[in-house]
């Protein structure tokens, strides 16, 4: 039996990162604000305890603080031929649970999209024809980046983001990203000192006439007070970032920009450990009446409310429209319906190179200490006699001497025995690794829908992912790969190993958590699930909120965009939406 | 006064006091709402629970014996380290198989159970538990029918082609256990009770992380960061302390 609750002005599904946001923005606008958790409260004194937060069993191995896949996961194929089955454990991205989100244990590089990217299908044709990029199915976002400026910056000030100016205002800046779009100034903190590995890396690539800069860091590098009031410590550089919460309120996470306001609110109210089942639709499928959720104890609660946010992980929030029949699901076939369109991940690729005079103390780093080289990242070289779109950031951020993880080996030492002891202790403190984060690009046959056979702990089907590296991508990587030798062998060393991407995507080892798509954002309803303020074309009184709005990935880390996506998302509540509740901002 | 009572509620008392739902149904079964104040009780974390060694919690005494043998090959005492069982890692790994890794109690394990492809990761049936008690089994049941011994009769030198053999799935174990897939899960989790924190009963006085130089727990390296290429000076420290913070100085 379903328990009816007392109408809410908005719900909010999810209570990480974009939740926060949302519930920050619109309590401020006197709205009366659920948000709906899955997971539990977390806090950093209890859950992020200095006592024993660095602990890599628990929380890299075992993964304490991330969705598990007993109450949530996906099941996976190469392409239609195969049979998709479960990730019976998560492996090659690890999404986030409770209060905080995938937040929580990010290592915090942040980063703005270009308008290059915003634009892409508009600028690739335009660079190079549409025959360069008829075997993908890229998309304009529906954005500028002048438009989207404005909103990075409120996310980089609320979560004191460390870095150097490339561009301020048109004018390059010495020392900071020369590729980067304008910005209206620099980042709030400075950038981190910088460890041994990631100098040698720059003054490598400087060597070479590159351009490398300290990466924007979410670490910070002093103490800092945000827009809200709240302060942050200063980064200890202890090496448990990622996987890990901050037990230093040093890295930017709801927990330590957001919520010692939020909470204090009285229109505000986070429902922990309940998950949000589906959205319930009014007759007809045009208008959200509220969502259905149980708590642990199985209970069924219908929670009304006028407006819906869904701002779970992006997976989530396609897997949370397809179950609630909101906008129809994507056919590779036909090409027809929007959602789970458009799955993109992150082309990575990597790089060792080996030294016998060095100690790099891997242990002293932090999630986002580093140096990129942004050279060859999306449109910022010429593709003319390339045979592929966009490109990587190069990047040498060494975040932790963690020793189940990280013990780099020459290639061909043995896995056990004493030769491997031997050559492990060799390795640990003497090598630098760099890697290419490098776009992904939609593709027909990269999707996500319902699976068949496979369901949850409430029945529902499990979301059905169909995804392998694009050839474009591959050759991207390639090509990136040959350029990231050139640095190794700049660096000098005894030797150097070059981890080169390879089709078939692999789901067990780690790779990324920067899922893409699925209910993406554009100005056409036939292609995009959401308009570009991330609102439903379908159901207009439902916002989709997170990286599933993104049509493509490009070659960085997604969360800044994220952040500044649900900003945009925000204000086009406070200053459009709420004039006229449940009318489309955007006409089709 | 008033405000530190407050802040002294539970977690749970706090959460059912503002848990006010207008429920139509007999059930008390209030979802946990939090609302008004940033939530946070005394003495509420979750610290690790120490392993205490001695006895066995999973494994019986014969195959304590095998996996202790087989740990001590995967590895082996020289003059880099002690050896894996010397270490503990027997010791973490019989821990581990009594929680919810040896149930597997967190992962997806709804079937249909089919072969899947590599790039699908583990698609057995099996749990961690259930793949040690018939992998150690069958181990000995093949060495006895092809050498009349045990694993842990074997000279080191046998026990470490044997495993080489497992290692690369050129063994046919009975009782349909895939060599090369199990040698895999005794090895990742012999290098997780190496490399882990001691409070999880391997890694015993830190002797991985002496020997890689891995300062442990330490979290606060301000005062070395721009100290590029120089040795860190301090040793190891554990989530459960120092060896070092017990000797007295006077």
């Amino acid at each position: 039996m379903t328990t009816i609750l007392p109408r809410k002005d908005v719900v909010i599904v999810g209570l990480g990162w974009t939740g926060s946001i949302l519930a920050h923005e619109l309590t401020d606008q006197g709205l009366d604000v659920l948000a709906i958790e899955r997971g539990p409260w977390r806090d950093t004194a209890t859950d992020f305890n200095i006592g024993y937060a660095q602990d890599e069993l628990r929380y890299s191995v075992r993964r304490d603080l991330f969705l598990q896949p007993a109450v949530e996961t996906l099941t996976m194929r190469n392409d239609t031929s195969q049979t998709a089955l479960p990730m019976r454990d998560f492996g090659s991205f690890l999404p986030g649970n409770g209060v905080g989100g995938a937040g929580v244990h990010w290592n915090g590089h942040t980063w703005r999209f270009w308008d290059s990217d915003f634009q892409i299908k508009t600028n690739l044709t335009k660079r190079y024809g549409a025959a360069r990029i008829a075997d993908l199915q890229v998309e304009d976002w529906g954005v500028t980046g002048t438009e989207m400026e404005p909103y990075y910056d409120q996310f980089e000030y609320l979560a004191g983001i460390s870095g150097k100016a490339g561009n301020i205002k048109g004018q390059i800046q010495e020392g900071g990203n020369p590729f980067e779009d304008p910005r209206s100034r620099d980042y709030p903190n400075p950038p981190m000192e910088m460890t041994y590995a990631p100098t040698l890396f720059a003054n490598a690539g400087r060597s070479m006439g590159l351009h490398p800069f300290p990466t924007p860091s979410a670490n910070m590098s002093r103490t800092y007070v945000n827009p809200l009031g709240i302060t942050m410590g200063q980064c200890t550089y202890c090496g448990f970032c990622e996987r890990f919460g901050c037990a230093n309120y040093s890295k930017s996470s709801a927990q330590t920009t957001i919520l010692p306001v939020l909470m204090k609110k009285a229109n505000f109210e986070v429902r922990t450990d309940s998950e949000v089942l589906h959205v319930d639709l009014a007759a007809g499928g045009k208008s959200a009446r509220g969502v259905t959720y149980v708590d642990t104890s199985g209970q069924e609660f219908f929670q009304p409310a006028d407006l819906v946010l869904l701002c779970a992980y992006g997976l989530h929030n396609a897997r949370l429209m397809m179950l609630s029949g909101i906008g129809k699901i994507y056919d590779p076939v036909t090409g027809e319906g929007t959602v789970g369109r458009n799955y993109c991940y992150q082309t990575n690729a990597g790089v060792q190179v080996f030294f016998d005079d060095k100690n790099f103390n891997p242990f002293i780093a932090a999630g986002a200490l580093g140096q990129t080289i942004d050279d060859y990242n999306g449109d910022a070289f010429d593709h003319g006699g390339l045979d592929f779109v966009g490109g990587a950031g190069i990047n040498c951020i060494p975040t932790n001497g963690r020793p189940i993880g990280t013990r780099p080996t020459l290639p061909g030492t043995p896995k056990w025995g004493s030769a491997w002891k031997k050559a492990t202790v060799a390795g640990y403190k003497s090598t630098l690794g760099f890697s290419s984060q490098g776009s992904s690009y939609a593709t027909r046959t990269n999707y996500l829908d319902l699976d068949p056979t496979y369901k949850d702990r409430f029945g529902r089907p499990l979301m059905r992912m169909t995804f392998d590296f694009p050839d474009n991508d591959i050759r991207m990587s390639n090509y990136l790969c040959d350029r990231m030798e050139e640095i190794a062998k700049t660096l000098g060393g005894k030797q150097y190993n070059v981890g080169r991407r390879k089709k078939g995507w692999d789901s067990v080892p780690y790779q990324s958590t920067h899922n893409t798509g699925g209910a993406i954002m554009g100005t056409d309803p036939k292609k995009s699930a959401v308009n570009s303020f991330l609102q439903s074309w379908d159901v207009p009184n439902v916002f989709v909120i997170g990286a599933s709005a993104f049509p493509q990935n490009a070659g960085k880390n997604p969360t800044g965009t994220v952040g500044a996506l649900a900003y945009r998302a925000a204000d086009a509540i406070r200053n459009q939406y709420l004039r006229n509740p449940g009318a489309p901002l955007v006409q089709a | 006064m008033d405000r530190y009572n407050t802040v002294r509620l539970s977690r749970r008392l706090f959460m059912s006091s503002v848990a006010m739902f207008t429920v139509t149904a007999t059930s008390a079964s209030f979802a946990r709402s939090l609302s008004g104040s940033l939530p946070w009780a005394p003495l509420s974390s979750d610290p690790p629970v120490q392993v205490v060694s001695g006895g066995w919690q999973f494994f019986t005494p014969q195959e304590a014996a095998l996996v202790e043998a087989i740990v001590d090959r995967i590895i082996p005492a020289d003059d880099l380290s002690m050896g894996g069982k010397e270490a503990g890692c027997a010791v973490y790994i019989d821990r581990q198989l009594t929680g919810a890794f040896g149930t597997s109690s967190r992962l997806y394990t709804k079937g249909p159970f089919l072969p899947g492809l590599p790039t699908q990761g583990y698609q057995g049936e099996a749990n961690p538990a259930q793949r040690y008690r018939s992998g150690l089994a069958a181990i000995d049941a093949f060495l006895k029918q092809r050498d009349g011994k045990t694993f842990v009769e074997l000279q080191p030198a046998d026990q470490d082609a044997f495993l080489t053999a497992m290692e690369a799935g050129k063994v046919e174990l009975p009782g349909g256990v895939k060599a090369a897939g199990f040698f895999g899960l005794l090895l990742q989790n012999t290098m997780e009770g190496f490399f882990a924190d001691p409070v999880y009963g391997g890694n015993k006085d830190m002797v991985s992380w002496r020997m890689l130089g891995f300062p442990g727990a330490r979290y606060d390296y301000r005062d070395h960061v721009s100290k590029h290429n120089q040795p860190y000076p301090r040793p190891p420290v554990s989530i459960e302390g120092s060896p070092e913070w017990l000797v007295k100085r006077s």
